[in-house]
């Protein structure tokens, strides 16, 4: 049996929100270095570079890659070992949120009441959280700021056994299709296959966690991501939709069983400001 | 207009001024890459929902309509001692529902993301108006073109308060112009495969 202090979450939530708003992932530079070169549109191409130089910009200055700061996403993988003390976690989190959004002079995106008024709360909480519980005795604490451009576009389809595989992919490149320049592409494409329908909204969303150039370790599932990607990049949205050949840097599936006459699949964009961090107390 | 490196019809870079001339609208064409400096201001959902509320009621609205460019934009918030935070565009379709109306009543220029909708398009062409895209995502390069920053109406909702903007070479694309073109069904068609 391990304690964590309460403290201690709040302080890396607090920093794990800065982070990840000023600081865009290795993974993620990396691919939109390799993409610019490739782009077939020479304005592709010049938007490419411009995502490039923002992160340079926002990382050095400890500026937010965007002003959409996002909905805080918070995932929690608490190992069975430990034990959290001093204090409620849910609270913890949100403080730690709290903190790190005023800190970080980022913006405050959550309103209160969304069917009327619409007020917002000022301190870009409450947090969403997901916590799930796993072997062990450490506290892994991933931070997601996920912008509400992308995540609009998003949609959850409960498909028939019969729709198939090709039901599966006509779905992701009709959602990306409809998007458009919406959901600010280049974008990671992340898919739940599976369960129930909200469990495989949440398989899509854990999917962006992904290290961008990481396939699926099942070959027949990582084949459905290389042919999604390709489809998806034949559409010719291209960057910000402006018209190219990268319309997507990646599709990442993840697949659970699901009942005898379900095929529920939920496709979680992410745009190209694709943004996590993470902490293990 | 300072036309500077103008390449061609329709695909040249343009230095141009907001609020934008009447005259200078005919010379946008789809395409066109422009470098805006002037002053502009924002509204996003909330502002544009009252905005529309004080023309249903005749009420004055908080700045004159007329001519002007409004940025779909609602930034980060400063640190001490920057003009403004991270200011890169949201996504103007959520706005479509209010746009007609404000085109109606003298908005010349608008500037989001992504495409609008068939009855935008229509009085971009009508009213003779504009529809700039800039890049999404750019928030700490975009705010580099905002030289002053000003909230002059809706305070209370913060990061959706209406601005005024001071902004010099803030760089856009024509993305719908007055005679029909559209840039993201341009681009699509000629990088779509089957």
């Amino acid at each position: 049996m391990r304690n964590i202090e309460v403290s201690a979450i709040t302080q890396a939530v607090a920093q794990l929100c800065q982070q990840a708003n000023f600081v865009l992932g290795e993974d993620v530079l990396s691919a939109l270095n390799q993409a610019q070169p490739t782009e077939k549109s020479p304005l592709g191409r010049e938007v490419l570079s411009q995502l490039i130089e923002n992160a340079r910009i926002a990382k050095e200055e400890r500026r937010p890659l965007c002003q959409d700061c996002g909905t805080a996403v918070v995932f929690l993988e608490i190992g069975q070992e430990v034990h959290i003390i001093g204090g409620d976690l849910y609270a913890a989190i949100e403080e730690g949120v709290r903190q790190g959004y005023t800190q970080g002079y980022l913006r405050k995106s959550i309103v209160n009441k969304p069917l009327s008024v619409r007020i917002n709360t000022k301190d870009n909480t409450p947090p969403v959280i997901h916590c799930e519980i796993v072997p062990g005795d450490r506290l892994k604490i991933t931070v997601m700021p996920k912008g509400a451009g992308a995540e609009n576009m998003s949609r959850l389809a409960m498909l028939k056994p019969s729709d198939g595989r090709q039901g599966v992919i006509d779905l992701v490149v009709r959602t990306v299709d409809e998007a458009g320049g919406n959901p600010c592409p280049p974008l990671i494409i992340g898919l739940g296959i599976g369960a129930t329908g909200e469990t495989a909204m949440l398989l899509a969303k854990k999917a962006l966690l992904r290290k961008v150039a990481e396939p699926n370790p099942d070959p027949e599932i990582a084949e459905l991501e290389r042919e999604i990607l390709a489809q998806v990049n034949a559409l010719g949205i291209g960057p910000l939709g402006f018209g190219g050949t990268t319309t997507a840097l990646v599709v990442h599936a993840e697949v659970m069983p699901t009942h005898i006459a379900s095929l529920p699949v939920a496709v979680n964009l992410q745009c190209h400001s694709a943004r996590h961090k993470e902490a293990v107390l | 207009m300072r036309s500077t490196k103008t390449k061609g019809k329709g695909m040249g870079l343009i230095n141009i001024t907001s609020p934008i001339d009447a005259e200078v609208i005919e010379k946008l064409t789809v395409g066109t890459r422009v470098l805006i400096s002037g002053v502009i201001y924002t509204a996003r959902d909330a502002a544009h929902k009252r905005l529309v509320q004080a023309l249903d009621r005749g009420e004055e609205l908080p700045f004159d309509l007329k001519g002007q460019t409004l940025y779909y934009m609602g930034p980060s918030p400063a640190r001490p001692g920057q003009v403004i935070g991270s200011a890169g565009p949201t996504t103007s379709s959520r706005m479509d529902i209010y746009t007609p109306r404000l085109i109606a009543a003298g908005l010349r220029a608008m500037m989001g993301k992504g495409s609008r909708s068939p009855e935008v398009k229509e009085a971009i062409k009508r009213y003779k108006a504009v529809y700039f895209a800039t890049i999404g995502g750019v928030g700490a390069l975009l705010a580099k073109s905002i030289k002053q920053a000003e909230v002059i109406a809706y305070e209370d909702l913060g990061a959706e308060a209406i601005l005024r903007l001071n902004v010099e070479d803030f760089p856009a694309i024509v993305a719908n112009d007055i005679y029909g073109g559209d840039l993201f069904e341009q681009g699509k068609a000629r990088y779509g495969r089957k």
